[in-house]
């Protein structure tokens, strides 16, 4: 938007103190002046206590640059540019200070799990491992166990909800209840979806019932409205002239959405599928709730409690072992897998979105 | 449902050679949709039926085997104050620095570079809550009980959020931490909402105030805010919803009390309804596990409330400068 870079006429009479026209632009060399300035200052503000201190450098050169920037704008431009130029300067403070916390934890998560990521935490699981060594084996086949089987219901269960509501349901009361329950669906505390799986199964099995079936369907509560969102929105993206053009070829109404309508919208589906087994991956509340802790690998999800890489983590963070360090870096190593399978989710949706687009769009 | 307006005479279901090619699978493939829709309603109402049934003996049960007075109400009050109360620190924290950034992505970033930007956003909502829960106690409250808490006392001790007899938490482990926490976490949701909307804001209704001469801000403040207000408030509850029912980073950052404790800074803090029952339920039995399920169907019905006041605000719509 260079129409702003333009000194704009000074509107308010009195404010023109030197008589001119217009009044000086701060805009290029000045501004990056006032910017090397504030650093500068920000450096001060510890080299007299001498050890970098990177918090307080980046907290005062953006407080000098910012105040700064308001007072000689005020003087050289106007009052209205040094406001432009002040709402300027916060917005770009504050997506640069919520870049802080993003950096923090990525950089905390790979220094500190780095400590176990080694090949015996990835082949190794707990059993009969008192203090040091062990790994998470047991927690990582136990997350993959009931990820699989969430997304086993869930993207069914999701995908032809979708169908019914976009394909089929044109506006029909029933629709606009279930589009209203998927709202509320969204909203369920992941901690109440665990409770909802955990009540199911003592009414079926008895109390202090465990198992990794249960905590694939908590999971699926929390899966299946994202899933239904996503799909929903990209199976409306599809232009109804094809489905027209494939009716008018007398090709019956299921085989146009198997074979035209989803077709068409695989891409976006398939990323919002991938993108939501990356929201429910990470769950912890419903899980310590419905599946538990174990130290040995049990790969049975109906029965007994299983380890997974969530709750493990939390686990051995919360109820160190003796010595603590070992737990805590097991805890920490955990993360950084979770991490790591997040990230690797959220890049295979977008090859995946990329590679399944329609050629004529890529 | 337009295809049940013309339903197939009931006799032709059994000669299927003389049916059109896929008769039965259009009604194999319908019922597989409208089953899938209506096991939703099903699925919702079973939510609802398990929480009470489970939830009820906490009311109707032997209570004496429960600690203190066993009444319900005084046992799940501290908790709804204390969810109530993290979630609003962090509502607070948040949505100002959500619009300055969406606004910043939206309206300030290069263009080229504004997806990326989005994209970085978008990450802190996918790094799982655990995680934040983890970095909240070793990296955020050693920092916030250092530097923060102190000064905080010291500076602005007359207010009673920040000033009260009880010590700092010296392990940083108070409701102010998790707010932060939390902060950042619904961050994330806030924003992306908040950019869609001002986005969206009308390409005349900016060039119109450019051209009568208004600087970028102003422009924003003329056109744009107005256009997403209604937007950045349901985006905000949207946010509040997901803070409501966050565990995990509560359970591990907070240092929990019984009862009702304004002070931010201290190691004594109201327990949110999730963490407490994050907490609890593993070494819970009998009619404490029935109590905690009462206390989860409460919660339930908070966020419920939230998320229809912010769906009925979402769909109000944009009713700014054109009314």
């Amino acid at each position: 938007m260079s129409i702003v870079e333009t000194p704009l006429p000074d509107l308010d009479h009195d404010e023109t103190t030197d008589g001119s026209m217009t009044s000086g632009s701060l805009a290029g060399a000045p501004m990056m002046g006032i910017f090397a300035g504030a650093v500068v200052l920000g450096a001060l503000s510890w080299l007299p206590f001498g050890g970098v201190n990177w918090a307080r450098w980046v907290i005062v050169t953006l407080l000098a640059y910012i105040i700064g920037t308001l007072i000689i704008s005020r003087i050289v431009e106007s009052p209205r540019q040094a406001t432009d130029r002040f709402a300027t300067a916060i917005m770009t403070s504050a997506f640069l200070l919520v870049l802080l916390p993003l950096v923090s934890v990525v950089w905390t998560v790979v220094e500190r799990g780095a400590n176990r990521f080694d090949w015996a935490f990835y082949t190794e699981t707990m059993r009969g491992v008192i203090g040091e060594g062990g790994g998470g084996y047991h927690a990582i086949v136990g997350t993959l166990i009931v990820t699989s089987l969430t997304a086993v219901f869930a993207i069914p269960f999701g995908l032809f909800t979708a169908i019914y509501l976009v394909e089929y349901a044109h506006g029909s009361r029933f629709s606009k209840t279930v589009t209203g329950l998927v709202d509320v669906m969204t909203g369920i505390p992941s901690i109440v979806a665990g409770l909802f799986a955990y009540a199911l199964f003592v009414l079926i099995d008895g109390p202090g019932h465990r198992s990794g079936l249960a905590g694939a369907v908590a999971l699926t509560l929390l899966m299946t409205p994202v899933v239904i969102r996503t799909s929903e929105e990209m199976l409306r993206l599809v232009p109804n002239e094809l489905r027209e053009a494939s009716y008018a070829l007398g090709v019956p109404r299921w085989k146009t959405i198997v074979k035209v309508v989803l077709p068409t919208a695989i891409a976006g589906i398939l990323t919002g599928i991938v993108l939501a087994t990356a929201r429910v991956i990470g769950e912890t509340a419903p899980l310590l709730v419905t599946i538990g802790i174990t130290a040995d690998l049990n790969k049975n999800p109906l029965s007994g409690r299983m380890a997974t890489l969530p709750v493990f983590s939390y686990n051995s963070y919360k109820f160190p072992t003796l010595p603590p360090e070992a737990s805590i870096d097991r805890a920490w190593t955990a993360a950084l897998t979770l991490v790591l399978i997040v990230m690797i989710l959220s890049a295979t949706a977008r090859i995946l979105s990329f590679i399944l687009k329609p050629k004529g769009l890529r | 449902m337009t295809i049940l307006d013309n339903p197939p005479p009931a006799d032709t279901d059994e000669s299927s050679i003389d049916e059109p090619v896929g008769k039965a699978g259009d009604k194999v493939f319908f019922g597989l949709s409208f089953g899938a829709a209506a096991l939703i309603m099903v699925t919702l109402a079973a939510v609802a039926i398990f929480l009470v049934l489970e939830g009820l003996p906490a009311f109707t049960g032997d209570t004496s085997e429960l600690d203190g007075d066993g009444s319900f109400l005084s046992y799940v009050g501290p908790l709804v104050f204390g969810t109530i109360y993290i979630s609003a620190i962090a509502l607070l924290l948040a949505t100002p620095v959500a619009i300055a950034v969406a606004l910043y992505v939206s309206h300030y970033a290069p263009r080229k570079l504004a997806t990326t930007l989005g994209s970085f956003i978008d990450l802190l909502a996918a790094i799982p809550s655990v995680v934040y829960g983890l970095w909240g106690i070793t990296v955020l409250a050693p920092v916030m009980a250092r530097s923060v808490f102190p000064w905080l006392r010291d500076n602005l001790g007359f207010i009673p959020l920040f000033g009260s007899d009880v010590p700092i938490a010296q392990s940083g482990r108070s409701t102010l931490t998790v707010g932060v926490v939390l902060a950042v976490m619904i961050l994330p949701i806030i924003t992306a909402i908040s950019r869609e909307v001002f986005v969206q804001t009308p390409r005349l209704h900016e060039e119109a105030s450019l051209a009568l001469g208004a600087t970028r801000w102003e422009m924003i403040r003329q056109a744009v805010i107005p256009y997403g207000r209604s937007g950045v408030i349901s985006g905000a509850m949207l946010g509040l919803g997901r803070a409501l029912g966050e565990t995990m980073a509560v359970a591990i950052i907070l240092s929990p009390a019984k009862g009702y404790f304004w002070d931010v800074l201290t190691a004594q803090n109201s327990n949110s309804i999730a963490a407490n029952i994050a907490l609890q339920f593993p070494e819970s039995s009998g009619l404490e596990v029935n109590r905690l399920i009462a206390t989860g169907l409460v919660l339930f019905v908070i966020t419920f409330g939230v998320n229809v006041i912010a769906r009925r605000i979402a769909s109000a719509g944009f009713s700014g400068a054109d009314g």
